[in-house]
């Protein structure tokens, strides 16, 4: 992570004084998107950096769902099956998209291309059901929608 | 359109989010007159005069929150903007962060100097990509042309903004577990008192106020508390973003004037059912508000006066529409399997409480269920009610209790039968 510390320099700027604790949730993003995951090293690193304690950095990591400690697959399908997208098909589409990887909920295919996993409510109700790759939004999907999509990453 | 708009008053463009576009609607006007002929306080008294309510879910005054800040207190305030939309049902800050960025930012600087605040936030749920983008380069031009940052358009008022944004936790929307998270750790609320604007951000008195609320500020500056007050009823001025969604021919967010007639929103702005359905029920205000049925919300008006007679609550504007055919125990259990998975753990009714009526809601959906099932739903549902530091314990209780009491019915059904009434269809029903 030290090759960030510039950048971060650059967000602590905009905040007040003494708020090197709030940094803990913006740096863990940035080091998340750099390096796909925290590992040991960046926890290390932050404790240094922020002069926060170690504690604090592993219960943010533990209790947001969006970081994690591990890799996981090139494309992180996450499929909202929350009220409206289930009332919008979202359980036919997970059951598909459960069967074209060959994987369940929770789990990366073994060519490392795909991370299946559920969310709970993207804000995206208007537009169910909604699957999110990696940062984007795909709205309105359809079984069909998915199997082109499914071939664009493949491809990409 | 369903009554007076006041925050939807533009048509939608590649641009109408721009800085360029927003000065070009008089876009921080507002601001410019304020900071050179109004005091701080006269922004407050025009906040609380309007009657502004909170759009966040509990509709509490705007002014009244504001306040309690002291504005000689000589020490820093804190103002946030709360945009971790993710109660389920809800999308309709999401209008204002794409389509009305440099609003709410003009809207947050009122705010600011109002409430002598020199550094604000917008905390910005984690999974919202262009909502951010949006927010983040209308920050950017907004700095640029010199409406953040020191002495602002040559005045002694200076303020700057931070974009927080969250992780995937829903308890962070509540205010307290907001602060928390701003402060780079859990999400975990906090008792009350101190109230936020006593002790919030690092102990700083701090005014947590929705998007929606937010962006109100300028036109009720521009246009004066007298002006904001025609608008809706005398009990509930102005109007509400609505996102309605579910079984409903035109989902979308909606801005509807208080006192608006339900049945002509529903069938006719929002085009009715989707073909060949027809209305079982809806969620008037995301998922933590009780379901009213197709007959109990015909007659009301849209007012948070006409839907607390019904047993119910706007909340915040997170419609759902459901259609007849579909299964109040499914549902329910997308409901549960929600609460129990976002429960920050903290307080033990609802840590156990969520899980065990999960547990139980599975148990009656695999045929396992037992006659006494339904009674201790209710049973958690109370023990939950106003025993947790947030609302989520209650707001769980109010969803259980909200369906178990319209549609017992089938929840019977399925523990005798061991089957779903409905086949466990949540897609809704087409009528031939």
């Amino acid at each position: 992570m030290k090759h960030l510390i510039p950048e971060f320099e650059k967000l602590k700027a905009r905040f007040p004084a003494g708020f090197e604790s709030s940094l803990v949730l913006p740096c863990v993003r940035r080091i998340q998107e750099d390096r796909g995951f925290v590992a040991d090293a960046d926890i290390d690193g932050l404790v240094e950096y922020l002069g926060v304690p170690r504690i604090q950095i592993e219960e943010v990591l533990s209790y947001y769902t969006q970081f994690r400690r591990a890799a996981i697959g090139r494309w992180h399908l996450q499929a909202c099956r929350n009220v409206t997208c289930s009332m919008r098909s979202a359980e036919r589409l997970i059951d598909h998209l459960s069967r074209r990887l060959g994987v369940a909920p929770g789990q990366t295919t073994p060519d490392g291309m795909f991370t299946l996993s559920t969310a709970e409510c993207l804000g995206s109700c208007g537009t169910a059901p909604v699957v999110m790759v990696n940062d984007t939004y795909h709205e309105n999907m359809s079984i069909e929608k998915l199997d082109r999509l499914l071939e664009e990453l493949k491809r990409a | 359109m369903p009554g007076t708009q006041l925050l939807m008053t533009f048509p939608v463009t590649a641009t109408s989010h721009t800085l360029a576009d927003y000065v070009a609607r008089d876009g921080y006007a507002t601001l410019r007159r304020a900071l050179a002929t109004m005091k701080p306080e006269e922004i407050t008294r025009e906040v609380t005069a309007s009657g502004l309510l909170g759009h966040g879910g509990a509709a509490f005054p705007a002014g009244r929150k504001w306040g309690v800040v002291h504005l000689n207190d000589h020490q820093p305030h804190y103002l946030c903007a709360n945009a971790d939309e993710g109660e389920p049902g809800t999308f309709k800050d999401r209008w204002i962060l794409e389509h009305a960025p440099h609003l709410l930012l003009e809207s947050m600087l009122l705010a600011s100097y109002a409430l002598q605040v020199r550094n604000a936030f917008v905390y910005i749920r984690g999974e919202f990509d262009l909502p951010y983008r949006r927010l983040a380069a209308a920050v950017e031009e907004a700095y640029a042309a010199g409406y953040f940052g020191a002495n602002i358009m040559g005045s002694e008022f200076s303020c700057d903004v931070v974009i927080y944004r969250g992780a995937g936790s829903y308890v962070c929307g509540e205010a307290s577990g907001l602060l928390s998270s701003i402060e780079g750790k859990r999400g975990y609320p906090r008792n009350r008192p101190p109230r936020l604007t006593v002790q919030g951000l690092f102990k700083r008195p701090t005014v947590v106020n929705n998007v929606e609320t937010l962006a109100n500020i300028a036109g009720i500056v521009a246009r004066g508390a007298d002006a904001y007050k025609k608008v809706g009823t005398a009990k509930c001025p102005g109007t509400q973003l609505v996102s309605i969604s579910g079984h409903i021919a035109k989902p979308g967010v909606y801005e509807v004037e208080y006192g608006y007639p339900m049945a002509k929103f529903l069938f006719e702005d929002c085009g009715g059912m989707l073909p060949g359905m027809k209305l079982k029920c809806i969620v008037p205000g995301g998922i933590s508000t009780k379901v009213l049925t197709a007959a109990e919300v015909a007659p009301l008006t849209f007012d948070h006066q006409s839907f607390a007679a019904a047993g119910s609550s706007l909340g915040s504007g997170g419609m759902i529409a459901i259609a007849e055919g579909t299964c109040m125990v499914r549902l329910l259990q997308v409901m549960l399997r929600f609460y129990h998975h976002e429960s920050c753990g903290q307080c033990t009714p609802c840590r156990e409480g969520m899980g065990w009526m999960h547990r139980i809601i599975d148990r009656i959906v695999a045929g396992q269920g037992q006659p006494e099932d339904i009674d201790s739903l209710v049973r958690i549902s109370r023990l939950q009610d106003g025993m947790t530091i947030c609302g989520m314990g209650d707001a769980a209780g109010y969803a259980t209790i909200g369906i178990l009491d319209k549609y017992r019915g089938e929840f019977e059904h399925w523990i005798r039968e061991k089957r779903s009434l409905l086949e466990g269809n949540l897609e809704g029903a087409v009528h031939a």
